[in-house]
């Protein structure tokens, strides 16, 4: 049997969980928000981080010839969007049912007509995330739950009258954290085969779209080759598909790390600090790496490491959360963005406007006094940015300066603002050095934590032979 | 059973050392003995003696207040006196104490001053702090000895000519006055005969770390060897007679191969060796320990246990020239040596103690150990190649401790330490 390595990073903001295999090669990611209950919030990442590794697995078994066919691309890419809608909608039952029994709950006087507004909100949601996951590309847009929902509910109510926002929000507040807090089975194999029958429904009623220019050539070749060969292809694939999710997808070990780490249901000797998985995991992919910078939802961290990939000394903010992924969460609330808004808008600036206040909080009130002084959003977001970005070279200064190279991860790697600041700052202050980032910076953390988990490195506790592989 | 009693003898011997100024101090009303508040840094104890009178350390008392949890409530009265929240918290906990009744440690209240002797300068607020002593007790008179900072990392003859100087004519006349006791130099010289005796156990025990297992954590463990020198007792025999004792408790752990004692008692297994600069948080004194000893660290040496007196470098009390040995002593202490001079200092701890790993615990409140800290830090990383770690606390006041952030950085660093050995081992 073959074996697999788990890796949990439990953040603030996310939690995020790496499967490798004997190769230490990525099968498999996952990625969820990280809430109250933080069982189920590594048991979610984990299990999108198998199902992730089975999709792996079946385009490695279908075999890299096949894959590259325009068909079977598409094929599989939907696939994975509608088994997304699957999972999606198990837990959008549970929510519905939740904000059904909320409501019934509440003793407003016009508690009948909330009723009557719910369930026509509900019913107006269902097909619009049906549509997104089925028909668009909800599925390939890195949003939680949570997200989504909140996004076509709060849209919803506000087409009712004033009266109906205080108990129809105060009904989603108090279902959706029940509802996320939950764990919500799935069978793959179930869920899989019923994302089959739901795409064999949309190919066989799909209409010829028009080649207006208003998307690029490949998204026309696919739609034409799927929409002539869909039944060949589900016929080909359904046997590797059974067979994947029949598959035994054993971890043999795992190793989680984060900020919540030490509440995870581990073994004690299967907790490692974040700094060293993160300095591994970045590491790894860019093996020349000697400076690690991360940015994550509510701490800085910069690190040195060896050749080895191993910590040789780190500094860390912990007093403060101003300059960390929080830190523009609350700048995005401020300005009525949303998080992926943020770097673009600011990336517009002409200039960057000064922000004095090193505190989140006094920022928040800063920005308001600059908008009423008349200056640009983008600036002051580029002023945000910058002071973000000063945060942590401050960091970097501290624990020792940046060598070549230097890997910037984290989810706050995702802001191409800061990102641009952190080029300027690093080669102004330390000249030409080589710069990684990966799209997938994010997920160094648990990268790491799985690799770790792959050696059994106990750097601290005794080795306990016996094997790990329990469930979460 | 006989290590028991053995390991009692030292600390009763303490205690009743402590217990006894404290009952004195209580009883001057009756004894007429004169109070002289002064600090620890480039403390002339010897002289304080001298002259008969009996010592009061402010920031001993406000440590004390931190480890029985009342430093929170004695600030919170300092800042409602409008003492920024910026200030040094040893200078708030003390001021707190003082309006809430100035209740010593043992529960016994403490006199007021008859002298403010600032025995160091090298902390500016220390000045500070005195000056807003002698506002509260105008009567008593002051004294401000000047320290020049070892700049060039040596005691000039001018330098400890100047203030012996200043000993002879500004120090030694008020405390005749105030004491009414003549100045008798074979005294002094009687009572630095001692002191020497004290200093000379005192380097011997410090140095049994370069045992394995060391048989002391010489931070933990070493703040309270410290005590009796740091709080009046220098150049008394009852503390030569301490640490007489002491070290023969440490080399019968020695012997028989054993580590140190922590507050769950003995110490199963010494993984990591380190050397810590900086002084220890107080508010949480035990939780801070529990972080390192649950993870097997053990402190070999430290900054912190020499800010009474550096002894590692040979230096000692020498009886024959008594107002130039206490000039030196003042200028020798620990924060008034330069950075190159304390590098070199922890440098040569981290060599002959075998240490694994370098910890800096940054004080919010104290501007004397953090001055340098980080380029300190960076230079023994540099010169020693050992893994360096950074915490940062506080010295009393309890809303700068946060466990978690601590044990964050702790793990880290014990993990980093703990790869680092595995990776040695391999390569050998």
């Amino acid at each position: 049997m073959k074996k697999y390595y788990l890796g949990i990073d439990l953040g603030s903001t996310t939690s995020k969980a790496v499967i490798v295999n004997e190769n230490d090669e990525i099968v498999g990611r996952g990625i969820t928000n990280t809430r109250a209950n933080y069982k189920v919030a590594a048991d979610i990442a984990r299990e999108e981080a198998i199902y992730d590794a089975r999709f792996t697995l079946l385009q490695r078994k279908v075999g890299a010839e096949m894959i590259d066919k325009p068909e079977f691309k598409k094929y599989l890419k939907d696939l994975r969007n509608v088994f997304q809608y699957g999972q999606f909608k198990r837990r959008m039952d549970s929510l519905e049912k939740t904000l059904r029994s909320t409501v019934l709950a509440f003793t407003y006087d016009n508690k009948e007509a909330i009723i009557k507004a719910l369930n026509s909100i509900i019913e107006s949601i269902r097909p619009q995330i049906h549509n997104g996951f089925i028909n668009e590309n909800l599925g390939s847009k890195n949003q939680f739950f949570r997200d989504i929902v909140s996004e076509r509910y709060n849209a919803e109510v506000e087409k009712y009258p004033a009266e109906f926002y205080e108990p129809l929000l105060l009904a989603f507040d108090k279902s959706i954290t029940p509802t996320e807090n939950e764990m919500v089975q799935y069978n793959f194999k179930e869920l899989i085969y019923e994302s089959m029958k739901i795409l064999d429904e949309k190919y066989k009623g799909l209409a010829d779209e028009q080649e207006d220019g208003s998307k690029e050539d490949w998204y026309y070749a696919e739609l034409n080759a799927i929409k002539n060969n869909y039944k060949t292809v589900e016929h080909t694939l359904r046997q590797h598909i059974t067979d994947i999710a029949d598959e035994d997808i054993h971890i043999a070990k795992m190793v989680g790390t984060g900020y919540g780490r030490a509440l995870l249901p581990f073994p004690e000797d299967c907790i490692k600090s974040e700094i060293l998985c993160h300095a591994f995991g970045a590491h790894a992919v860019f093996p020349n790496t000697r400076t690690v910078l991360d940015i994550g939802g509510q701490d800085t961290k910069a690190i040195q490491v060896d050749r080895h990939g191993l910590v040789t000394s780190f500094h860390m903010n912990d007093r403060c959360a101003a300059g960390c992924g929080r830190y523009l969460g609350y700048i995005a609330d401020e300005f009525g963005l949303s998080l992926n808004e943020l770097g673009p808008e600011a990336n517009k600036a002409s200039k960057e406007t000064t922000i004095c206040s090193t505190c989140t909080v006094f920022a928040g009130a800063e920005v308001k006094e600059l908008l009423h002084n008349g200056e640009e959003r983008p600036n002051i977001l580029a002023g945000l940015h910058k002071a973000i970005v000063q945060r942590a070279m401050s960091l970097i200064a501290r624990s020792g300066g940046v060598k070549n190279e230097f890997t910037f991860t984290g989810g706050v790697a995702r802001n191409e603002a800061v990102l641009k600041y952190v080029k300027q700052m690093v080669r102004g202050s330390y000249g030409e050095v080589t710069m990684n980032i990966h799209t997938d910076s994010i997920f160094m953390g648990a990268l790491g934590g799985a690799m770790f988990a792959r050696r059994n490195i106990n750097a601290d506790l005794p080795v306990q032979e016996k094997a790990t592989n329990e469930t979460l | 059973m006989a290590q028991e009693a053995q390991k009692e003898k030292s600390m009763v011997l303490q205690k009743e050392m402590v217990e006894g100024l404290f009952d004195a101090l209580s009883k001057v009303s009756e004894t007429g003995k004169k109070v002289c508040y002064t600090f620890v840094p480039g403390n002339l104890s010897e002289l304080i003696r001298t002259f008969d009178m009996l010592p009061v350390y402010p920031e001993i008392n406000a440590l004390q207040s931190a480890m029985r949890k009342k430093s929170a409530s004695y600030i919170k009265e300092a800042e409602k006196h409008a003492h920024s929240e910026d200030v040094c918290t040893y200078v708030k906990c003390d001021v707190g104490m003082l309006m809430k009744g100035n209740i010593g440690p043992t529960g016994q209240k403490l006199p007021e001053p008859d002298i403010l002797l600032l025995s160091y300068t090298g902390c500016f607020t220390f000045m500070k702090w005195f000056e807003t002593l002698k506002r509260e007790y105008p009567n008593a008179k002051v004294i401000m000895l000047h320290t020049p900072y070892q700049e060039n990392a040596k005691m000039t003859p001018e330098m400890v000519q100047y203030m012996a100087k200043q000993l002879r004519d500004e120090v030694i006349p008020v405390m005749e006055e105030v004491s009414g006791v003549k100045y008798d130099e074979n005294k002094l010289k009687k009572i630095l005969g001692y002191s020497k005796e004290a200093g000379d156990w005192i380097a011997k025990i410090f140095d049994t770390t370069k045992h394995k297992p060391s048989p002391i954590d010489a931070y933990f463990a070493g703040v309270y060897y410290i005590g009796p020198i740091n709080i009046g007792f220098r150049g008394t025999p009852e503390a030569v007679e301490y640490y007489k004792e002491l070290y023969s408790e440490i080399m019968q752990r020695v012997e028989k191969g054993l580590g140190p004692i922590t507050p769950e008692g003995e110490m199963k297994e010494e993984k990591y060796r380190l050397v810590v600069e900086g002084p220890p948080n107080w508010t949480n004194f035990r939780e801070f320990w529990k972080l390192f000893y649950d993870m097997g660290a053990v402190i070999v040496a430290s900054s912190y246990t020499k800010v009474g007196g550096v002894y590692d470098m040979g230096w000692r009390h020498d009886a024959s020239r008594p107002l130039e040995t206490l000039a030196e002593y003042c200028m020798n202490c620990y924060t008034n040596l330069n950075l190159p001079q304390r590098i070199e200092l922890l440098s040569k701890c981290i060599k002959d103690y075998k240490a694994d790993g370098y910890i800096t615990n940054s004080i919010k409140s104290c501007n004397s150990f953090s001055a340098g800290q980080l380029a300190m830090m960076r230079e023994i990383e540099d010169r020693m190649e050992v893994p360096v770690g950074f915490i940062e606390s506080d010295l009393v006041d309890p809303r700068y401790f946060s466990y978690s952030n601590i044990k964050n950085r702790l793990e880290s660093y014990f993990q980093m330490l703990g790869q680092r050995k595995m990776m040695e081992n391999q390569e050998v």
